[in-house]
C-alpha cells in the first residue's frame, strides 16, 4: 500500500490536486465556524475538520453518475462530490440559492446533479438508502456504484446490521465508508461495542472489508479506487473502515468533557493536510510560491462563496408549503382542508 | 366477474408488473410463500425472484432499501406483514421517505408504495390487531390509502404507482375473504376523493356515517338496519386519510345535520378525532347534534374472541351512535 510515510509523493499534479482538495473543505469549515460564531448561520454544525482526507480519497474514485449517501457531518462530501461551496453556504443561511433552498439546512445538503442523497441526520438512516440505490442500479443493469457514509457510532444500530446483510445477501454495488473517527458524540468506540474492530464485522457478512489508515489521503484513495473498481466490475459490497479522527468538538454545542487535549494533540500530529503537505515538501514537489498561490485560490474560492450566501435571498415563506408533496398541474384532492395546514398540495400546485 | 378483495390486491399487482418493468414487489415471505395473506401467490413463477423479492426479516432495511430503489428510479411496492410490524422501519418511513422531497428542496422524489395489513377481528392479539394507519395519516409527505371495497381493492395501486411521492395503503386482513362481483375490465381508480356510498333519502332524520377500510362492511349493514328504524344515512368512505377529502364529509353533513364517524383506532389522538375537529371547525352551524365516534377501546387489542369483539366497533355500537345522533336514544 502507498503511504506518506513509506514512500513520499508519486505524482506531483495529483498530490496537489489532493492538497487542494483537501484545503477547499478544510477552509469552508473554518468559515462556517466563523459564521456560526458570528450567528449568521445556526443549527446543528458539526464540522469534519481532521477527516478531510476520507472525503478527498474516496471521492477522487467516483464518476458522475455515482450516488453518493451522506451523514450530517457532510460538507465536505457534499462540496468534493461537486456541489458548490456558494449553494453550501447558501443553504445555512436559509437562502432560496440553497442547494436545498434553505429546507436542509447543515446537516441536509442534497444535490440531485451530483446524485449527492443526503445530509442524513439520523445515524445509520442512510445505509438502507444506499443500499437501495445500489438495489435500482442493479435491476437496471447499470455500472454504477452507491457510496455510503457513516460514523463508527452507526456501527450500533440495527440498520447497520440490515443494511450489511442485504447488500451482501443481495450482492449489491454499494462501498461502505465508515469514518471511525473514534468517537460517537462522547461515547468512546469501546463503550459502545463489544467488538470494535468495525472491519471485521463487515467481513462477519461475507462482505470484503480492510481498515485504511484515514488521515494518509493516498492510502484512502488507494484502497478506496481498489473497492470501487471490485464494485463497479460486479464484485458485489465493499468496506472500507477509514480510522480518523475529528480535531474539533462534535458539534458547536459539545464542551468536550469525555477526552484530554493530549489526546487531541497527539492526533493533530497527524493532521492529513499537513502529512500531505510535509511528505510534499521534503519530496521538493511543493515549492513554496506554490503553496501560497493553492492558499491564496482556496481563500478566493471561500469567501467569493460567503458573498453569495451573503447576498441570497432568504426563501420566502410564500412558499413554505412546497415540497411536502409534489407539484403537480390536476390538483384534484384535498378539498375543505383551507386552514387546517394541509393545503399544502394546493400551496404546491400554484407554487 | 365474482372475485375477492385478495384477487383483486392480486390483479392490481400483476397489472402493474406488467405494464412497468420498474415495478418490482418486496418483502418477507412475498414470493416462495406466496404472501403472508397469499396476495402475491403465483407472482413469482410469473415474474421472477429479482422481481418478486423475498427479503430477511428486517423491516427498516428493506423499506429503506425501497426507498433508494425508488429515489434510484426503480417503482418498488414494499409489503410489510402488518402494521404493527412496520414499526421497527418508521424511521425510514417517516424520516426520510416523508421528508426527503421536502428536505432536498424539491429535487428527490419518493416514488414508492408500502402497503401493509392492518386491523383486528381475528384473535391474534395485540401485536398483530392494531389500526395505526391514523398516526401514519399525522404525517406530512405521506399518503395514506385505506381500500375498502373491490374496486379500490384492484384501482388504487396503479394509482398509487403514479404517484410521485410516498404512498403507504392499508389493507385490512378481514377484508381479504370478502367477496363479490368486480366488472370485468375493472382498472385503476382515482385515490383523491372520498366515496359517497350510500345517499339518504332526506324524508326522515339523517345522520351521516363515516368510515374507512375494514369497518364500512359493518357501518353498511347498520345504514341497513337503520334504514328499517327509519332513520337515513350518508356512507361515506373516505378511502383516503391523508389529504383528507373534507369537502365530501362537509356536503354530507350539511344535507344530514349528524355525523357519526367510526374508526377501528383507538379514540385519543386518533383520525377520527382529526375529522370530529373539522367538522366542528368547518360545520358547526349545520349541526344538529355533537358529533358522535365509535373507535376502538382504548386496550391493546386482546387475544379471548368475546373481549376482542367487546374492543371492536361494532354494528349495534354504530347503530346505538346513530340513534343518539338523531335523538332517537341510544
Ligand atoms: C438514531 C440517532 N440517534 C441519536 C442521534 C444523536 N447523535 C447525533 S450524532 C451522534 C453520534 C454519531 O457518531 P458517529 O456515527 O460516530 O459519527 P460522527 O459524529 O463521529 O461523525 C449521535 C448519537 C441521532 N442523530 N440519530
Amino acid at each position: 500500500m502507498t503511504t506518506l510515510r513509506n514512500q513520499g509523493v508519486p505524482d506531483a499534479g495529483h498530490a496537489m490536486h489532493l492538497l487542494r482538495q483537501m484545503l477547499r473543505v478544510r477552509r469552508l469549515e473554518e468559515k462556517c465556524i466563523e459564521l456560526y460564531s458570528a450567528a449568521k448561520i445556526r443549527g446543528f454544525l458539526h464540522v469534519y475538520i481532521g477527516e478531510e482526507a476520507v472525503a478527498a480519497g474516496v471521492m477522487e474514485t467516483l464518476a458522475p453518475e455515482d450516488a453518493v449517501v451522506a451523514t450530517y457531518r457532510e460538507h465536505g462530501h457534499a462540496l468534493l462530490r461537486g456541489v458548490s461551496a456558494g449553494a453550501i453556504l447558501a443553504e445555512m443561511y436559509g437562502h432560496a440559492e440553497g442547494c436545498c433552498r434553505g429546507r436542509g439546512g447543515s446537516m441536509h445538503l442534497f444535490d440531485a446533479a451530483t446524485r449527492f442523497y443526503g445530509g442524513n441526520a439520523i445515524v445509520a438512516g442512510g445505509l438502507p438508502l444506499a443500499v437501495g440505490l445500489a438495489l435500482a442500479d442493479r435491476m437496471a443493469g447499470r455500472q454504477q456504484v452507491t457510496v455510503c457514509f457513516f460514523g463508527e457510532g452507526a456501527v450500533a444500530e440495527g440498520e447497520f446490521h440490515e443494511s450489511m446483510n442485504l447488500a451482501a445477501l443481495w450482492q449489491l454495488p454499494v462501498l461502505f465508508c465508515c469514518e471511525n473517527n473514534l468517537y460517537a458524540m462522547g461515547t468512546a468506540l469501546g463503550r459502545s461495542e463489544s467488538q470494535t474492530d468495525i472491519a471485521l464485522k463487515a467481513a462477519a457478512y461475507e462482505i470484503p472489508a480492510w481498515a485504511v489508515d484515514g488521515m494518509d489521503v493516498l492510502a484512502v484513495e488507494e484502497a478506496a479506487r481498489r473497492a470501487v473498481d471490485a464494485v463497479r466490475s460486479g464484485g458485489g459490497p465493499h468496506f472500507l473502515e477509514l480510522r480518523t479522527y475529528r480535531f474539533r468538538a462534535h458539534s458547536m454545542f459539545d464542551p468536550e468533557l469525555y477526552r484530554e487535549k493530549s489526546e487531541v494533540a497527539q492526533w493533530m500530529e497527524r493532521d492529513p493536510i499537513s502529512l500531505l503537505q510535509g511528505a510534499m515538501q521534503a519530496a521538493g514537489q511543493l515549492p513554496d510560491d506554490e503553496w501560497a498561490d493553492l492558499q491564496a485560490d482556496v481563500d478566493a474560492e471561500i469567501s467569493t462563496a460567503v458573498g453569495f450566501a451573503e447576498n441570497g435571498t432568504p426563501e420566502p415563506v410564500s412558499e413554505l408549503a412546497r415540497f411536502v408533496y409534489s407539484d403537480r398541474a390536476d390538483d384534484g384532492s384535498d378539498g375543505g382542508t383551507a386552514g387546517s395546514g394541509e393545503g399544502s398540495r394546493k400551496g404546491g400546485a400554484a407554487g | 366477474m365474482k372475485t375477492t378483495y385478495r384477487e383483486a390486491m392480486r390483479a392490481a399487482l400483476r397489472d402493474a408488473m406488467q405494464r412497468d418493468e420498474r415495478v418490482f414487489l418486496m418483502g418477507e415471505d412475498v414470493g416462495r410463500y406466496g404472501g403472508s395473506f397469499a396476495v402475491s401467490l403465483g407472482l413469482l413463477e410469473e415474474f421472477g425472484p429479482e422481481r418478486i423479492r423475498d427479503t430477511p426479516l428486517s423491516e427498516s432495511g428493506f423499506v429503506g432499501a425501497g426507498i433508494g430503489a425508488a429515489l434510484g428510479g426503480m417503482r418498488p411496492v414494499v409489503e410489510i406483514m402488518t402494521v404493527n410490524f412496520s414499526l421497527l422501519a418508521l424511521d425510514q418511513i417517516i424520516n426520510n421517505a416523508a421528508t426527503l422531497l421536502h428536505m432536498s428542496g424539491g429535487q428527490f422524489n419518493v416514488p414508492i408504495v408500502i402497503r401493509m395489513t392492518t386491523g383486528a377481528g381475528r384473535q391474534l392479539g395485540a401485536q398483530h390487531s392494531h389500526s395505526l394507519e391514523g398516526w401514519y395519516a399525522h404525517i406530512p409527505g405521506l399518503r395514506i390509502l385505506a381500500p375498502a371495497t373491490l374496486a379500490d381493492a384492484r384501482g388504487m395501486l396503479w394509482t398509487a404507482l403514479q404517484d410521485p411521492d410516498p404512498v403507504l395503503i392499508f389493507e385490512h386482513g378481514s377484508l381479504y375473504n370478502v367477496a363479490g362481483e368486480l366488472d370485468e375490465d375493472a382498472g385503476a381508480v382515482g385515490i383523491d376523493k372520498a366515496a359517497l356510498l350510500r345517499q339518504a333519502d332526506g324524508s326522515a332524520d339523517t345522520v351521516t356515517l363515516i368510515t374507512y377500510g375494514g369497518t364500512l362492511p359493518l357501518v353498511l349493514e347498520a345504514a341497513d338496519q337503520l334504514a328499517g328504524e327509519g332513520i337515513g344515512t350518508d356512507v361515506v368512505d373516505l378511502r383516503t386519510l391523508r389529504p383528507l377529502d373534507t369537502h365530501t364529509l362537509l356536503d354530507s353533513v350539511a344535507r344530514t345535520h349528524r355525523a357519526v364517524v367510526v374508526d377501528e383506532g383507538w379514540r385519543s389522538g386518533s383520525i377520527s378525532a382529526e375529522i370530529a375537529a373539522r367538522i366542528s371547525e368547518q360545520a358547526f352551524f349545520d349541526l344538529d347534534a355533537p358529533v358522535e365516534r365509535v373507535c376502538s377501546e382504548e386496550v391493546p387489542v386482546p387475544y379471548a374472541k368475546h373481549l376482542e369483539q367487546a374492543a371492536l366497533p361494532s354494528v349495534e355500537r354504530v347503530m346505538a351512535a346513530a340513534r343518539r345522533a338523531v335523538g332517537a336514544g341510544g
